[in-house]
């Protein structure tokens, strides 16, 4: 249990893909024609595409040698604050992978497609149940484009109520991409400062919220761990001036079975199923980020809508006041059976159980490292606990060189400078799918790098060491921007 | 539970840490009015049989398996994966990691996204191509977005009924709330775009920029280069869509054409139809608009000893450095999909891809063939790719039927999109559909 995760392993070099190969040679199975060959105008063939001739042999080692300089959450502790980086089941995989699943159509008749069709419904109830909201739409491709879906929400509903708003009142402890899918509405972000506590001030938000105000996007717990104790308080005030309540679910991992978001006096509120619901985040994507919504915003949800007639299942369209539609087809339907098969192996106790071991493994984290890392917040935290680099600047030693030095003991560091309202911040959300044992060695990994940093602080600011590549000149890749290779092969 | 690790005594010692009496005590900061207090109307947990029994039970109730030949693409296309692709993709490796936050430890996702950049680029003759978007219909949404940014004052963009009807729904919801207007073009007799009014037109200084499909909806090729120069002449920006890049291993590529912005869908370059998605949005540009494009972007660099290495880059145009200033919203991209794709050209290699399209090329000339001597007419005369629109004399539906009872679907009916075109098919062939399929249909239309 002593011996460090790390190690030097043996890792291969692989050249880019256009200095391998052979003209001639061909990864793939491409059958004989069994038909006569066309005739093609001249003024519409191209010239021969320019991609480097591979062998399956060179695909598979070329694929096999870069995915080792990876590290992923089946490799180990993943504690990427505000990601969630829980165990992806590799059962989830297999069902997404059933022939017909896998395969199926997206714009066959419905009595093609029941049990697509079905498996939407019922997840789309699922999640109903789970939030305590009563409608839900799958379509959204990712957490950002939830939040989208929902500011069209926000601005088809004030639409529909006579007089367009222009504002949106936006916490400083709301995720980032918050301000930005607000203003691909439209609306401009006000910014609401957090109180010295890390929470939304009741009183400020009154003093900001107007008519010409849509409403708030508030992500609770926010992205300081803390779970926003005045939500019912401030959701009635920004109901009162004729505005609406968007619940940012991207951390529910932390509050499944705890909170109504219904009962919180949120009316839009996104989830992240690569998050809560273990599906994998696929090195950036894909993800898929629902809207639930309340009774009275079903009517603006995308379509199609899927409706249960019976024992059958079916698409709608005529949906007058619906925003439209956000996704070509049905959203993330691969993702979506995963969390679909999580939510059914999980059963409610098993998801409630989650939350509270999330819960218990981040605090039980913030206990420990509080006596080596400064806690700008020192409060009991949900899943995620942020710290921040004070108390190791007198040695030089920034929250990016304990990041690294981890990278070297054989962790995926935290989220580093984020939340923005935390100088040199480092968030850690250990999720509940980490054990004990796993999470006492990350705590003395990192206690041990506090010392470092105090003794032997070249150390962190030389890390990473172990990795294939050391520190990269971030400023020369924006400066001289290189987005893609030669024009042409072994170039 | 097998997901969770916590033994009642470590839970208790772990309690005890923190200074909690239960784990219900850790959400004490919860008010008791926003709790949750009702039972959940979960199935009891299922066991991972019972979980697979399930499946097998969700997946016979569709109605068509996986072995049935479905001539309908309409921007979801069935190709052969090669298994190497599947298995490559599925590593847990590139499959369990985040973003490349951390480029040290992540050089095998952003190689891997770089080397897509680039055969993408070559594939669209495009200067610059990002990591990927959530799909071509957003990714048309952006492309129109972008272009409205870079033209800055104009407020308008024209956009052909021939893209396909899903991709206009989704930029009618995204430009919705906007002070811009999205007009659309119409079709001619022929299949393809009417761009005529745009060189006389007088209106055309507050357009922005106008998009194009190619293959188009109905599978016809449209006449990109002409588009291209009339597009310019009226001083827009030339948006190429597409929803099947196969097309370019054969066709003109949009860049040599004269596109400014390029996007489209990629699902067909070894991603499964799975009912619409996960897909991935293609999306390029050329090199003077490189800081307006959307979307994360991976950047060659160097370590600090000189070694070559990939980065996340060009992020100040991303809403977590000026989160009030972002030029998009979008924080992520399709990572696994932009690398299955990746792995699906360097598969086919540049002979492949020739090779493989012409194949669907042939073959779709062939059902048109054959087809027409049964009697069919084909509507549009424009040369077509592995898509097209047909018509019969009689009511084709019993055909269909007929055709379904064998595990083929012949075609897509275009009434419900398009009202005009009631009682038209659209079909595609791809490389997976045998030729004694393609005469099994055409004799069914003569019986």
């Amino acid at each position: 249990m002593n011996e460090p995760l790390g190690t030097g392993g043996l890792i291969l070099n692989e050249p880019l893909l256009w200095h391998k190969g052979k003209k001639g040679r061909t990864g793939m199975s491409i059958p004989e024609s069994d038909v006569p060959a066309a005739a093609i105008a001249d003024d519409l063939l191209g010239p021969e595409v320019p991609f480097p001739d591979l062998s399956e042999v060179d695909v598979v080692r070329h694929y096999t040698r870069l995915s080792q300089w990876n590290y992923g959450v089946d490799a180990g502790m993943y504690p990427l604050g505000s990601c969630t980086m829980k165990y992806n089941p590799k059962t989830n995989e297999r069902q997404a992978a059933t022939p017909e699943i896998a395969s199926a159509h997206p714009m066959l008749a419905d009595v093609l497609c029941q049990g697509t069709l079905r498996m939407l419904y019922e997840l789309q109830q699922h999640l109903a149940t789970i939030t305590g909201l009563d409608a839900v739409s799958l379509q959204p491709a990712a957490g950002a484009h939830g939040e989208l879906t929902g500011m069209l929400i926000f601005h088809a509903w004030h639409r529909s109520h006579g007089a367009q708003r222009h504002k949106i009142l936006i916490p400083d402890t709301a995720h980032g991409t918050n301000p930005a899918s607000a203003a691909l509405c439209g609306y401009k972000a006000v910014p609401v400062p957090s109180d010295s506590r890390g929470m939304l001030d009741p009183a400020l938000v009154a003093s900001l919220m107007d008519e010409d105000t849509a409403g708030i996007m508030v992500t609770n717990p926010n992205t300081l761990g803390l779970f926003e104790e005045h939500i019912r308080e401030i959701a009635e005030i920004v109901h009162a001036k004729g505005g609406l309540v968007y619940g940012d679910g991207a951390n529910m991992n932390a509050v499944l079975g705890v909170i109504d978001a219904k009962k919180c006096g949120i009316d839009v509120l996104h989830l992240n199923l690569h998050k809560t619901f273990s599906t994998p985040h696929g090195g950036g994507g894909p993800g898929a980020g629902p809207v639930c919504v309340t009774a009275q915003l079903e009517p603006f949800l995308p379509v199609p809508r899927v409706i249960k007639d019976g024992e059958t299942f079916r698409l709608e369209n005529d949906r007058p006041q619906s925003v439209g539609r956000v996704h070509a087809f049905h959203g993330n339907f691969g993702v979506l059976v995963r969390a679909y098969s999580y939510i059914l192996t999980m059963g409610e106790a098993g998801l409630k159980k989650a939350s509270q071991l999330a819960v218990l493994n981040a605090n039980y984290i913030k206990e420990q490292l509080k006596t080596v890392l400064h806690l700008p917040y020192d409060r009991p935290c949900m899943h995620e606990c942020v710290f921040s680099d004070l108390w190791q600047q007198p040695y030089k030693i920034s929250t990016v060189d304990m990041a690294k030095r981890l990278i070297d003991c054989g962790y995926h560091p935290p989220t580093i400078y984020f939340p923005l309202i935390v100088h040199g911040a480092m968030m850690i959300e250990p999720t509940e799918t980490e054990c004990k044992d796993d999470i006492d060695q990350f705590i003395a990994t990192v206690k041990t790098i506090a010392q470092e940093a105090a003794e032997q602080p070249e150390l962190l600011h030389q890390a990473p060491q172990r990795t294939k590549v050391r520190r990269l000149d971030e400023v020369q890749a924006a400066r001289c921007p290189c987005l893609i290779g030669p024009v042409g092969n072994g170039d | 539970m097998r997901y969770l690790p916590h033994t009642p005594e470590e839970i208790a010692s772990m309690l005890a840490t923190v200074g909690s009496t239960s784990l219900e005590g850790l959400f004490a900061a919860v008010p008791a009015d926003c709790r949750m207090t009702r039972p959940w109307p979960l199935p009891a947990p299922k066991s991972e049989w019972e979980l697979d029994d399930h499946f097998r039970t969700l997946a016979g109730s569709m109605r068509m398996d996986a072995a049935a030949k479905v001539l309908v693409g309409a921007g979801s296309y069935h190709h052969h994966i090669p298994e190497t692709v599947r298995n490559l993709a599925g590593r847990s490796e590139f499959l369990t990691a985040y973003t490349p936050y951390q480029p040290e430890m992540a050089q095998g996702t952003l190689q891997g996204i770089f080397e897509y950049q680039t055969l993408t680029a070559r594939l669209l003759g495009m200067d610059v191509v990002n990591a990927s978007m959530y799909d071509g219909a957003s990714a048309l949404a952006e492309a129109l977005l972008m272009g409205l940014r870079i033209a800055k004052k104009k407020k308008k963009v024209l956009v052909s009924q021939a893209i396909h009807p899903h991709y206009r729904a989704v930029v009618r919801a995204y430009l919705q709330p906007t002070a811009y207007e999205v007009v659309e073009l119409d079709l001619l007799a022929n299949g393809r775009t009417d761009l005529g009014g745009l060189a006389h037109s007088g209106d055309l200084a507050d357009v922005a920029a106008v998009a194009l499909q190619s293959p188009n909806f109905f599978g016809v090729i449209e006449d990109l280069e002409a588009a291209g120069t009339a597009i310019h002449e009226a001083g827009s920006l030339m948006i190429a869509c597409f929803t099947e890049p196969l097309a370019y291993g054969l066709l003109k590529n949009p860049g040599l054409c004269g596109a400014d912005i390029v996007c489209g869908e990629g699902q067909s370059f070894g991603i499964s139809r799975s009912f619409g998605g996960p897909g991935l949005g293609m999306f390029g540009c050329r090199e003077p608009f490189t800081r307006n494009l959307p979307g994360r972007l991976v950047g060659e660099t160097k370590d600090l000893e000189g070694r070559r290495g990939y980065v996340l880059t060009l992020a100040t145009r991303e809403q977590h450095i000026r989160r009030e200033k972002a030029t998009s919203n979008i924080c992520s991209n399709q990572g696994i999909c932009a690398m299955t794709a990746g792995m699906y050209m360097a598969s086919l290699g540049g002979t492949g891809i020739r090779q493989l399209a012409r194949l669907n090329y042939d073959k779709t000339r062939y059902l048109m063939d054959i087809l027409v001597e049964a009697g069919a007419r084909i509507p549009f005369e424009s040369p077509v790719f592995n898509e097209f629109v047909a018509e019969f004399p009689r009511d084709f539906g019993p055909v269909r039927e007929r055709l379904l009872a064998k595990n083929i679907v012949a075609g897509l009916e275009l009434g419900a999109l398009y009202p005009e075109c009631t009682g038209r098919y659209l079909f595609c062939v791809t490389e997976t559909i045998p030729k004694d399929t393609l005469d099994t249909i055409a004799a069914e239309v003569r019986a």
